[in-house]
C-alpha cells in the first residue's frame, strides 16, 4: 500500500522535526475568548516586532488552553528553555516582552503567569492546573488547530492508522467498550454499545453524526475543541465509521460558533488532500466522507432525533424511541450519533489502549470530562479534570474559590438539564451516577457557579424561561406545562405567589418529567425540582414573607433612602413617575412603600448614592 | 440591504448560484435558506418562494421549517447584527444591564432594527464565551466583558463607518 507508506513517513518526518529541533517560538491564544479579549492586535504586535527586528521565529495561532480569565495569551519558547507564558497582553505590553525576554533571555516579570516544563501537565505550579488532568485538551493552546501539519507532528492521525492496519471494526468496538468510555453529551450512554449496536443494525448505508449543537447556556466545551484540536474529532469520527461500517457522516455544528465552523471545514479539507478521506483510504478499501451542516439556532436540535430531521432539511423535532438512531437514524438508516468531547477522546483511547484510559475516574465513570468553569468564581475558564474529583476541590482548588470573597450559594452543573446544589452537597465526586442522585445531571460540563447575590427562584426562571421558549410543541406535556410552571414562578418573583405554589409547581414539574417525549422535556423540570429541594427557604421567603433575599426579583425590591447620605437636593423627587417621594430641600427624603412601583428610576438618579434595595 | 423591493431580474441572477450550488435535494433546505440569507440578510419572500419552486417542496413546508429555526429572518435586518448574550453566566453577570444599555442607546427593543438599517438587536442563549461574561457580538466580533459604559465605546465604533 504505497500511500500508506507515503503518508507514514510524512507523519513520521513531521513529529521527529518537531522533537528534534525547535527553534524560537512564539503563541497567541486565538480561540473565540482571546479574539474577544483582544488577541488580534496582540498578534499583529508580535508580527511587527519581529519583522522590524528581524526576527525569525515561528508564530502560532492556538486555540483556547483555558485560562479565559487571563487572556489574551502570548507565550514564549526559546530554544531548549521551558514556555513561558503571559497573561492579560496587550499591544503595548509586547516591544518589552520581544526585548527582554525573546532577545535577552530574561521573561519580563509583568504579565508573568506561568511556565511549562512537560506540555503533559502543563503549569504544574498553578492552582487551576495542578488537580487537571488533561486527556482531550492535550493539544489545544499547543498546535495551530488550522494546520493538519502541527496535528501529525505531535501524533496525530496515529490511531487511525493504528486501526486501519492493524485492528478488525470488532477489535476497536471491543477496546472502546472496555474502556469505559460514556457519552459526553450529557445522558451517559456507554459510547461502546452504542457503536456495537449501529454495528449489528441492518443496513446496507451507515452513517456517523457529531452532535457539535451545544446548545447549554453557560457551557463552551465543545466550542474549545472543535476550534482548537478539529483534527482529533474528525479522527475519532472515523474510528467511529470504520468500526460500524459508514462511510458517510456529518458535524452538525451551531452557527454561532463561526470560528469552529471555519476549523472544522478547513481540517475536513486538509483531510481529504492528505488522503484520508474519500474512497479507498490509503489504499486500505475504507472509504468516508464527512460533511458540516450549521444549526440553525434550536436547542432542541441537541436531542438527537431531532438533530436528525434538522440534518434531513426538517423542523427538528424529536420523534419517540425506539427505534434507535442506531437501529433506524438518518434517512432511515442506522446512525452512530455521539458528542464532540466522545470524539475527541477516542484516538488517545486507542493509541494508549483501554487499560490507560480506565486507570482515570470512578468505577463507573472513566476518564476524565471537561467543564467551562462559569459565574461568580474567582478562576472562569475552561477545564479538564478526572472524574472523581469532588465538586468542592472543582470550585475552590481549581477555579479558586468565589470572586470578591462572597460567599458560595449553589454550583449549577449541566445547564437547562441540570440542577442547583447546595454547599451541603459540594463532596459529591464527578461522577455519572452520583450526580444523577442528587438530582442534577453530569450534562454535557456547564458549571455555573452562584454566590449570595445570586436568588435561587430567579434562577430557576430564568432557565425555565429558555426551555419554556425553546420547547418544540409536539408534545403537550413540555409546551403546556413549561409555560404554565414559568407562569408560577414569575408570579412568586413579582410578590403575588402564595405558598399552595410551591406544591403545584412540585406537582406539575413531576408530570412534565415523567411524560414529555424527549430529553428537553424530560430534563426542563430539573432546575426547578433541585432549588425546590436544596433551596426551599427562599421559595417560602418570597412567598410568605415577600422578600427576596438576595435581593435580585425586581418586583419584591424595597427601595430606601439612607437619611445620613441624602443631601436633600430633590432630583429623586422629581425623577419618581409615581409621586412616592416626599421630603423638602436639604432635608432628608423618605419613600412610601405603598406607591412606588419599584422602577428603580431614583436610585439611578441619585447623585450620592444615598438610595438602595 | 436596503428594504427597497428587489427586482425579480437582480433576485434570480443572485439567487441562481445559491441553488445550483446546493443541487435539488430536499435536506438543501436548510443551507439554502442560510446561504440566502448571507446574500440578502434575510430571506426574501420572492427568493423562498424561488427555492420551494426548485425543491419541488410546498411553500407551507419551507415555511415551517424556516419559522421553526431562531437564526431565519423574514424581514431585512441591520447591517450591524447585535448580539448580547444572556446565558447563565451572562445572565448572573449582569447581561441584562448590557441589554437595556444597548436598548436604550440604539432606541429599539430586542428583535427590532434601527429605521436606518444600521443595527439589528437580538438576544442569544449563549455565545460560548462564558468565561469573559457579559458578551456581545456584533457580526462575527465578540465583545467581552461588557457594562453599560463599554457599552457605548463598542456601539460608537460602529455607529459611522
Amino acid at each position: 500500500m504505497p500511500a500508506l507508506e507515503e503518508f507514514s513517513r510524512r507523519r513520521h518526518e513531521l513529529m521527529t522535526r518537531r522533537a528534534s529541533a525547535p527553534g524560537l517560538e512564539i503563541y497567541v491564544g486565538m480561540g473565540t475568548c482571546g479574539l474577544a479579549a483582544g488577541a488580534q492586535a496582540v498578534w499583529d504586535a508580535v508580527e511587527n516586532e519581529l519583522r522590524e527586528r528581524g526576527i525569525s521565529a515561528r508564530l502560532v495561532r492556538t486555540g483556547c488552553i483555558g485560562m479565559c480569565e487571563s487572556e489574551p495569551l502570548l507565550d514564549v519558547v526559546r530554544p531548549g528553555e521551558p514556555r513561558i507564558t503571559y497573561g492579560g497582553v496587550s499591544a503595548e505590553a509586547v516591544p518589552e516582552i520581544v526585548e527582554k525576554h525573546v532577545l535577552g533571555g530574561h521573561p519580563v516579570e509583568e504579565h508573568l503567569i506561568g511556565q511549562i516544563t512537560d506540555p503533559a501537565r502543563p503549569y504544574q505550579e498553578l492552582p487551576f492546573y495542578s488537580k487537571q488532568r488533561r486527556l482531550v485538551l492535550a493539544r489545544t493552546g499547543f498546535i495551530d488547530p488550522r494546520s493538519i501539519e502541527d496535528y501529525l507532528s505531535v501524533g496525530g492521525y496515529g490511531a487511525l492508522l493504528k486501526v486501519l492496519t492493524s485492528m478488525s471494526p470488532e477489535q476497536v468496538i471491543a477496546e472502546v467498550t472496555r474502556s469505559g468510555l460514556r457519552g459526553r453529551g450529557g445522558a451517559g450512554f456507554p459510547t461502546g454499545r452504542k457503536w456495537e449496536a449501529t454495528r449489528a443494525a441492518n443496513g446496507r448505508k451507515k452513517y456517523v453524526v457529531c452532535n457539535g449543537d451545544e446548545g447549554d447556556p453557560g457551557a463552551f466545551m465543545d466550542r474549545s475543541v472543535l476550534e482548537g484540536d478539529p483534527h482529533a474529532v474528525l479522527e475519532g469520527m472515523m474510528i467511529a465509521a470504520y468500526a460500524i461500517g459508514a462511510d458517510e457522516g456529518y458535524l452538525y455544528i451551531r452557527a454561532e460558533y463561526p470560528m469552529a465552523v471555519r476549523h472544522v471545514r478547513m481540517a475536513i479539507e486538509q483531510a481529504r488532500e492528505s488522503g484520508l478521506l474519500g474512497k479507498d483510504i490509503l489504499g486500505t478499501g475504507f472509504s468516508l466522507d464527512l460533511h458540516i451542516k450549521e444549526g440553525a439556532g434550536a436547542f432542541v436540535c441537541g436531542e438527537e432525533t431531532a438533530l436528525l430531521a434538522s440534518i434531513q432539511g426538517e423542523r427538528g423535532m424529536p420523534r419517540p424511541r425506539p427505534p434507535f438512531p442506531a437501529q433506524s437514524g438518518l434517512w432511515g438508516c442506522p446512525t452512530n450519533i455521539n458528542n464532540v468531547e466522545t470524539y475527541a477522546n477516542v484516538p488517545a483511547i486507542i493509541t494508549n489502549g483501554a487499560d490507560w484510559f480506565a486507570a482515570v475516574g470512578t468505577e463507573r465513570s472513566k476518564g476524565s470530562k471537561v467543564f467551562s468553569l462559569a459565574g461568580k468564581v474567582a478562576r472562569t475558564g475552561l477545564v479538564e479534570v478526572p472524574m472523581g474529583l469532588t465538586l468542592r476541590e472543582l470550585i475552590f482548588d481549581v477555579g479558586g474559590g468565589i470572586k470578591e470573597g462572597k460567599r458560595f450559594k449553589a454550583v449549577q452543573i449541566g445547564g437547562p438539564s441540570g440542577g442547583c446544589l447546595p454547599e451541603s452537597l459540594l463532596d459529591t465526586p464527578i461522577d455519572y451516577d452520583q450526580l444523577t442522585a442528587t438530582g442534577a445531571i453530569m450534562g454535557s460540563g456547564g458549571v455555573v457557579v452562584l454566590d449570595e447575590d445570586s436568588c435561587m427562584v430567579d434562577i430557576a426562571r430564568f432557565f425555565l424561561n429558555f426551555t419554556q421558549s425553546e420547547s418544540c410543541g409536539k408534545c403537550t406535556p413540555c409546551r403546556e406545562g413549561t409555560k404554565r410552571m414559568l407562569e408560577i414562578l414569575t408570579r412568586i418573583s413579582e410578590g403575588k405567589g402564595e405558598p399552595e405554589d410551591l406544591d403545584r409547581l412540585e406537582r406539575l414539574a413531576r408530570v412534565v418529567k415523567d411524560t414529555s417525549l424527549c430529553g428537553l422535556g424530560q430534563t426542563a423540570p430539573n432546575p426547578v425540582l433541585t432549588t425546590l429541594r436544596y433551596f426551599r427557604d427562599e421559595y417560602l421567603a418570597h412567598v410568605v414573607d415577600k422578600r427576596c433575599p438576595a435581593r435580585v426579583c425586581a418586583g419584591l425590591r424595597e427601595y430606601r433612602i439612607d437619611p445620613q447620605l441624602c443631601r436633600g437636593c430633590l432630583l429623586c423627587k422629581r425623577s419618581c413617575p409615581s409621586g412616592a417621594i416626599s421630603g423638602e430641600r436639604r432635608q432628608p427624603h423618605v419613600i412610601d412603600q405603598t406607591l412606588c412601583i419599584r422602577c428603580g428610576a431614583c436610585e439611578a438618579t441619585c447623585p450620592f448614592g444615598a438610595i438602595s434595595h | 440591504m436596503s428594504a427597497v423591493a428587489l427586482k425579480e431580474q437582480e433576485l434570480k441572477q443572485r439567487l441562481e448560484p445559491i441553488l445550483v450550488r446546493h443541487g435539488r435535494a430536499p435536506s438543501g433546505l436548510i443551507p439554502i435558506m442560510q446561504d440566502i440569507q448571507a446574500e440578502f440578510g434575510y430571506l426574501p419572500r420572492e427568493a423562498v418562494e424561488e427555492a420551494a419552486r426548485w425543491l419541488k417542496i410546498p411553500l407551507s413546508k419551507a415555511y415551517g421549517v424556516i419559522t421553526f429555526y431562531a437564526q431565519f429572518h423574514l424581514k431585512p435586518r441591520g447591517k450591524y447584527v447585535l448580539r448580547v448574550c444572556l446565558g447563565t453566566a451572562c445572565h448572573v453577570r449582569g447581561g441584562e444591564k448590557v441589554l437595556e444599555a444597548v436598548s436604550q442607546e440604539l432606541g429599539i427593543a430586542p428583535g427590532d432594527t434601527t429605521p436606518d438599517l444600521r443595527f439589528t438587536l437580538e438576544r442569544v442563549a449563549c455565545l460560548g464565551c462564558c468565561g469573559l461574561a457579559p458578551t456581545m457580538m456584533v457580526n462575527d466580533q465578540t465583545f467581552a466583558r461588557l457594562n453599560p459604559q463599554k457599552v457605548k465605546e463598542v456601539l460608537a465604533q460602529f455607529a459611522e463607518s
